[in-house]
């Protein structure tokens, strides 16, 4: 292992030489960008061997990456914000097709209006297209999930693509000291990819086949359990992690202070960090808050949430995303795991950082304050109610 | 490998495969229904020469002794060998 | 061994499948896979020959085969091609059977990024001139004057008013190794081509003028004249391009009668002389030009 100085984007490129990918298809857009542009230089200086495909647009970047995954091999991708919903179409045939490819996906705001910066609507309108949604923290889990994501996509109960969702700039441009494995040890954690869902010269196939009526919803459902099977392949993909490398991570979600708490706040990715500093600011003054952070969206985390909100008074989700005419599409996922555990609660939504706008600690400490009022509602931060 | 019919239809739940991804040419189905004419061929009047072999659309002429025979099983009655037969040895008969 | 249909591999490789009688389409598709043989992989996008052979559980491919994307078909050939290389695969032959929409429209794009790469691919592009699958609507390849469910005939309009884009051209103009234009009514030139192709390292792009009975509105068995017709008529032709340079495979030494070549397709019945003339007209532009640039 060695430290070196990364940013997300950078982190994740390493993490991607050394799941050693046979084949890379690569196609700019802020803020992912320097994930393709680190891949390259790694073919460059022979420490990567993938084919590294130019690839005219995220279409065809997606596409690639099943044609590649159809034959057997182990592909990766990268994209963001307008990439993803350009290449939308290829998600759920990826997903439908159980090809395990990884993709990064650089959380980003959607046009109109046109925005660079971070928000969670992009990954979050595709949350029906099948793949496992797993969002990062920071540079180093950025770097965990790239080699985790193989593992868990590849897992033959899974074969599931897996999107890796790191926050744009807050955590794709900024530079943490990240523990950067050996070969050997990546090696160790991640087998080759082995699979009979492909096209072999010596046992011919007809893949990507259609299906009608009668066996349709089959395949649907196979696909399903597929996704739900993650759970345990995640945990098991985790404790292989943790005697390897040392670092532990706590499956679909991750609670801070919730066991005691009367008031938990949800949250997804980078702004749990923020989250986190709060919580600890006001349990020092008494306050019995707590935080639980989603880390994967697909499979969604419903008895995970249901099992740390239980003994709570009220919970309200943090989330960079609005289902417009409706309410945060995190919030809505919340509240159905908690209707279905029998928890009946108030639930608040707070729909914040569109387009990158900052998110102040302040304003952690007045969703916290608020939720003492018992009551539900959905706000959009230093706008107001709807 | 030529597809070729198979006894077994997969349509239960265990007998799906997990991914999109079966053996190749797999049929199980014929397309003999669709047809109001066949080719007969008229061995005496063939020789060989392929010509309707080749441009079957359904590659369903095959070759057979120096000459051709048909495979009815999927066989769609278009006429293109008929047509193309420069000998004349080849009829469309209606079905019944 | 010159390749021809006593030569020819005989497995059939596409076999059982559900095309409307008489399909040119599926005879292209047919014939490309005997050439390429058993290490062929078929990538084909949407459209009408991935709709009518990948119907689970009737799979009527014989080799590896996948449907692919609309847009889609060069951009899944060229992760088959590199997931395949990347394992040291090397004996295979990655091949896409794309139709008219599928290439000049949805898939130029991926098309055109493939051959920037030079892809080692074969994109063979099986041209019925309308959007067939979904019922016979114009693309970017149904010739002038020709009627389509999105191109109607009347008093007003005489079908589709644009002539059909010039894809083979378009192809050669990114400095392919190598193109092709064939036709079903002329397999012989078809299989040397994809015979040649299969040889040639890169992208290479075949252009077969695939009629269909259904779409251009005549009988099933007349598939294979009208595609010999509309070559000796001169609103097609059999050429190459290959290192920088056009041949013209097949001259005609007078053209047969382009009307009758027309108004035996219910598509084109409703031309008046002068749409007709329009047509005659652009023949002799485009001749003029093969004449003079083609060897």
């Amino acid at each position: 292992m060695a430290k070196q100085f990364l940013s997300g984007d950078e982190a994740f490129a390493y993490g991607i030489r050394l799941a050693r990918p046979h084949v890379i298809s690569a196609y700019p857009i802020t803020p992912q960008t320097i994930v393709v542009e680190k891949l390259s230089e790694f073919v460059e200086d022979g420490s990567l061997k993938s084919e590294f495909i130019h690839v005219e647009s995220e279409h065809s970047a997606l596409s690639c990456a099943i044609g590649a995954s159809s034959v057997g091999a182990r592909a990766f991708t990268a994209t963001s914000s307008q990439g993803l919903l350009y290449m939308a179409e290829c998600l759920p045939y990826a997903s439908g097709g159980r090809f395990p490819i990884v993709m990064m996906n650089a959380n980003r705001s959607t046009a109109l209006p046109w925005n660079i910066y971070g928000d969670q609507r992009d990954s979050l309108s595709q949350l029906d297209s099948g793949w496992i949604q797993a969002y990062a923290e920071n540079a180093q889990e950025s770097l965990d999930l790239a080699l985790m994501g193989y593992y868990i996509a590849e897992h033959k109960a899974v074969s599931t693509p897996f999107m890796a969702n790191l926050d744009g700039f807050v955590l794709t441009h900024t530079y943490e000291v990240v523990d950067v494995p050996s070969q050997e040890q990546a090696d160790e954690f991640l087998p080759p990819y082995r699979t009979e869902n492909k096209m072999d010269l010596s046992n011919p196939k007809n893949l990507a086949f259609s299906a009608g009526p009668d066996t349709n919803s089959i395949f649907k459902y196979k696909e399903h359990i597929g996704v739900l099977k993650a759970k345990s392949v995640i945990s098991e993909a985790e404790q292989k992690f943790e005697t390897i490398f040392g670092r532990r991570y706590t499956g679909l979600t991750e609670n801070y202070k919730t066991e005691d708490a009367d008031y938990i706040l949800i949250t997804l990715g980078s702004i749990s960090g923020l989250v986190r500093e709060i919580v600890d600011k006001l349990r020092e003054q008494g306050e019995k808050v707590g935080l639980l952070k989603i880390r994967y969206m697909r499979p969604f985390p419903n008895e995970e949430i249901a099992q740390a909100v239980k003994n709570a008074k009220s919970v309200s989700v943090l989330e960079k995303d609005i289902s417009f005419g409706n309410e945060g599409a995190v919030y809505t996922n919340v509240n159905s795991a908690l209707q279905k555990a029998g928890i009946n609660i108030p639930t608040s939504n707070y729909i914040g950082g569109l387009g990158g706008k900052n998110i102040s600690p302040q304003e952690i400490e007045n969703i916290f304050a608020e939720m003492k009022n018992g009551i539900s509602d959905i706000k959009f931060l230093g706008i107001g109610g709807v | 490998m030529k597809p070729f019919l198979r006894e077994k239809i997969p349509v239960n739940f265990e007998d799906i495969p997990e991914t999109t991804s079966y053996e190749a040419g797999y049929l199980v189905t014929k397309n003999a229904g669709w047809r109001n004419v066949r080719p007969v061929i008229d061995t005496s009047k063939c020789v060989g020469c392929l010509n309707c072999y080749l441009y079957c659309p359904d590659g369903v002429i095959f070759k057979k002794d120096g000459k051709v025979a048909v495979d009815y099983d999927f066989c769609k009655g278009c006429g293109i060998c008929q047509k193309i037969c420069r000998l004349g040895a080849i009829e469309l008969e209606a079905e019944k | 061994m010159a390749v021809n249909a006593k030569t020819l591999n005989e497995t059939e490789f596409f076999y059982g499948h559900k095309a409307c009688a008489g399909c040119g389409g599926s005879l292209a598709v047919r014939i490309a896979l005997k050439v390429l043989g058993e290490n062929a992989i078929a990538v084909l996008p949407a459209g009408c020959m991935s709709a009518v052979g990948f119907n689970f559980p009737q799979l009527c491919f014989g080799n590896n085969a996948i449907i692919s994307t609309f847009a889609g078909t060069a951009s899944m050939l060229t992760g088959v091609q590199a997931g395949l290389k990347a394992q040291g695969i090397t004996d295979f032959h990655a091949v896409g059977f794309a139709g008219d929409g599928g290439t000049a429209d949805i898939g130029i794009q991926a098309l055109s990024g493939a051959i920037d790469r030079n892809d080692d691919i074969l994109y063979i592009c099986y041209d019925n001139e309308a959007y067939m699958n979904t019922g016979i609507q114009k693309s970017s390849l149904t010739p002038f004057g020709a009627k389509t469910t999105t191109t109607p005939a009347g008093k007003n309009i005489h079908g589709n008013i644009r002539p059909k884009k010039n894809m083979f051209e378009i192809v050669a103009a990114h400095n392919i190794p190598y193109a092709a234009t064939a036709s079903i009514g002329y397999l012989n030139d078809f299989m040397k081509k994809v015979e040649k192709a299969k040889n040639i390292k890169g992208t290479k792009y075949i252009h077969i003028l695939a009629p269909c009975p259904t779409g251009w509105g005549i009988k099933t068995d007349e598939t294979v004249e009208i595609a010999k017709e509309v070559v000796d008529c001169g609103l097609w032709y059999l050429a190459e391009y290959e290192n920088g340079n056009f041949t013209l495979n097949h001259k005609p030494n007078e053209f047969s009668d382009i009307e009758k070549y027309l108004k035996k397709q219910a598509r084109f019945r409703h031309l008046t002389d002068d749409d007709i003339e329009i047509i005659r007209k652009s023949r002799d532009e485009k001749w003029k030009y093969i004449n003079k640039n083609f060897k």
